[in-house]
């Protein structure tokens, strides 16, 4: 923890002693709250997400508008009510004018009705549950991450066309990101001529892949993967070590194989081949400079969490500098907030589409090994997906999120 | 035989406490106040664990499960139905109810570690019920947007300080049941089936029963506690009824000091409030929890509540134990 933090927590805690009807005068410094799990089973994620957001915070030395920014961390665990009594915190007792952060689906549907009844601007750079900007949305939320079908609609005609492979097995945590995952993926493949003949649905948790692998039906073309974190990190071994990866090609879920995980696998991960909003090894003169200085500073190539949190911080830098600095007018904040775009993040050019969820490239990437490390190559970019992939809005959002049981399997 | 800390004219302590809880909302910060209402649900949760932890000497893992069935009947019904509050209620209180009574025939079967685990995996039942049974709970992504009750009182329970009165209403209406419970000759049985099982059948008593009445009880305020849980958060998840908050709350009665009743409701406040203020100073709070823990085992293994009564009987050098 850096000594601003510290003096940030330090005036935390006199505000907490000094009770109740503070209130701020102009030019006071814009306090922001960011929830990430710091501890628990997603704290090494919540790393990756703290240090994205101060990088970015540092590197404008810590000023926005002509006014000094303290960020208060506050601690989720991954856990909705704590997630729900931190955001009481943060609001009631800290006065932050604008929040970002949350890592789970859960998290996110518990904090959405709280934010709008504190009217507290809020930006969500991870959590990507789908109908939060599509069947529920929010006011006072901006999400600048993705939603969970984003990438795969676009992929899933992909591996259709471009790979050409004709039958697909799915094999993805049950639970609604790996739901949301399939069906996106599925409903694509499937209208561009490839059939998914098995979905396998391992329990969040699962350690020992063994009794599903088994079950994978041999005559498929391909295994579609959805794993994350800590099943991320088991999976592909398994999936190798089971005689798998040699007789059917691997592809998946972003998070299946992305940056928070690569550096832990071995050779197992080598040919994946998965979308995301963002790669490491994306070839920009924005994205290498970024990912040499996180780098340097946390000894670690950038995940897509460090990449959206990164980009989250700036996010409220230019929202903040488009309504003069004045982020206390709130509903002129929310809207300045809405209307910022992004033309160099590292991820790439990002706005936000009428349900402000971002519009951005999605990138196929292939894991590769250069100089002994794996990288997610690039092999395909597909420019300015929105969320709605190329269907229209209206239509899109007279049907079901996707969920375990749509779309249907025809062809299981 | 052991007896209740507060029995007698020792009603002073916590008639002291209840003023203090009654007349603290204007000297706290609102942030502060969520936390003490989060703690008085909380406390109802744990009293209820102690009648067949600390009262009748069977630990129990799932008790998590009540909680959750009290709080996702108010989430369904609230969010799909649009129901009232006493509907919610007696729902909520009904169907944890129910569910204990079922649970109670197959768990009361064993006691000891095998009570232990066959209470676990109910309790795991319960939770993968919240999980997998998407199309009524939700899933993983849980039910949110459950309004709070309107009871038709000039003050909005959204609001809160009502919402903490509200629960505070909710703690002593919990607290005065229990405490007439525990103090009752069904309780006094519950205790002498915890000291010697074996005698208190010879002494004719209908063990089984006794024990069964006591889980199903201990369900009913656990479901209670749950429909409080719900509307305070507005939110519920399986993350509510998983089994790390079954073990938190046995460690807030173990904590507290097993066999009271006000032990376990300081368990649940030490622990509310040690979780999201130390927090606030250290992303290493896990580590002081576990030590809170350790020193408790260690220094005070009859709990806090428990501690103090040794300290104070021996500043008292009471020779008689017993006045039963």
């Amino acid at each position: 923890m850096d000594k601003k933090l510290i003096v940030a927590l330090l005036a935390v805690v006199v505000l907490v002693m000094a009770g109740p009807g503070q209130g701020w005068p102009q030019k006071a410094p814009i306090r922001i709250g960011f929830l990430a799990p710091v501890t628990g089973g997603g704290a090494a994620v919540g790393k990756d997400m703290t240090s994205g957001f101060t990088m970015y915070l540092e590197e404008i030395g810590n000023q926005i508008a002509g006014r000094k920014v303290e960020v208060i961390v506050e601690d989720t665990q991954g856990d909705p009510s704590q997630a729900l009594t931190k955001l009481r915190k943060l609001v009631d007792s800290d006065k932050v004018l604008v929040l970002a952060g949350a890592f789970l689906a859960s998290e996110g549907y518990a904090l959405a009705p709280k934010i709008d009844e504190y009217q507290i601007p809020t930006l969500f750079p991870v959590v990507s549950a789908d109908d939060l900007t599509q069947r529920k949305p929010v006011k006072w939320l901006v999400r600048t991450g993705w939603t969970s079908s984003q990438p795969n609609q676009p992929f899933g005609e992909y591996v259709a066309k471009t790979l050409g492979y004709k039958k697909v097995v799915t094999i993805a945590m049950d639970y609604a990101f790996g739901w949301e995952q399939v069906g996106g993926f599925q409903r694509t493949f499937e209208e561009a001529g490839g059939q998914i003949v098995q979905k396998l649905w391992p329990p969040l948790g699962t350690t020992d892949f063994g009794p599903f692998l088994a079950q994978i039906k041999r005559d498929a073309d391909a295994v579609f993967g959805v794993m994350v974190a800590a099943s991320a990190l088991r999976f592909p071994k398994q999936y190798q070590d089971a005689g798998l990866k040699a007789r059917l090609p691997i592809i998946g879920g972003g998070t299946t194989f992305d940056e928070f995980v690569l550096p832990s696998l071995g050779d197992e991960a080598i040919g994946a081949i998965t979308p995301l909003i963002y790669s490491a090894a994306i070839d920009t003169p924005v994205n290498k400079r970024f990912v040499k200085e996180y780098k340097t500073k946390y000894g670690k190539i950038p995940s897509y969490y460090s990449e959206t949190c990164y980009t989250v911080a700036r996010w409220i830098n230019e929202g903040a500098k488009a309504v003069g600095g004045n982020v206390e007018d709130r509903e002129k904040f929310l809207a300045a907030l809405k209307r910022v775009e992004i033309p160099d993040a590292p991820r790439g050019p990002v706005k936000l589409d009428a349900r402000g969820s971002p519009i951005q490239n999605i990138y196929v990437r292939k894991v590769e090994k250069k100089d002994g490390e794996l990288w997610n190559t690039v092999i395909h970019t597909f420019p300015a997906v929105s969320q709605f992939w190329k269907y229209k809005p209206e239509e899109f959002l007279k049907q079901p999120v996707y969920n375990r049981n749509y779309p249907a399997c025809k062809y299981c | 035989m052991r007896l209740d800390l507060f029995s007698g004219e020792r009603w002073v302590v916590p008639a002291i406490v209840f003023l203090l809880l009654a007349i603290s909302p204007p000297f706290l910060s609102s942030f502060l106040l969520t936390l003490l209402t989060q703690a008085l649900i909380y406390a109802i949760l744990a009293m209820s664990l102690d009648i067949i932890l600390g009262y009748t000497g069977l630990a129990s893992l799932g008790h998590a499960a009540y909680l959750g069935l009290g709080a996702y009947s108010v989430g369904i019904l609230t969010t799909r139905y649009a129901v009232g509050f006493s509907v919610a209620l007696a729902a909520g209180v009904l169907m944890a109810v129910v569910v204990a009574a079922i649970f109670g025939l197959v768990a009361l079967r064993a006691t000891g570690v095998y009570f232990l685990m066959i209470t676990l995996a109910l309790g795991m039942v319960v939770w993968g019920l919240a999980h997998r049974w998407v199309t009524m709970t939700q899933g993983d992504n849980g039910i949110s947007a459950i309004s709070r009750p309107d009871l038709g009182l000039p003050w909005s329970l959204a609001l809160s300080i009502p919402f903490y009165y509200f629960a505070l209403a909710g703690f002593l209406v919990s607290f005065w049941i229990l405490r007439a419970i525990v103090r009752s000759p069904f309780g006094q049985t519950l205790v002498g089936i915890r000291e010697s099982e074996s005698r208190m059948r010879t002494l004719g008593y209908h063990v089984w029963l006794h024990k069964y009445i006591g889980f199903v009880i201990a369900g009913g305020f656990g479901g209670f506690a749950g429909v409080l849980w719900a509307y305070y958060n507005g939110f519920v998840s399986p993350v509510d009824l998983q089994l790390a908050t079954s073990v938190e709350v046995l460690l807030m009665v173990a904590l507290g000091g097993r066999g009271t009743l006000l032990g376990p409701a300081l368990g649940a406040g030490i622990i509310v409030f040690l979780k999201n203020l130390v927090s606030v100073y250290t992303h290493r709070w896990l580590l002081i929890l576990g030590a809170v823990y350790i020193a408790t085992i260690v220094y005070a293994p009859e709990g806090l509540l428990g501690a103090v009564r040794q300290w104070a009987q021996r500043a008292r050098s009471n020779p008689s134990r017993s006045e039963a």
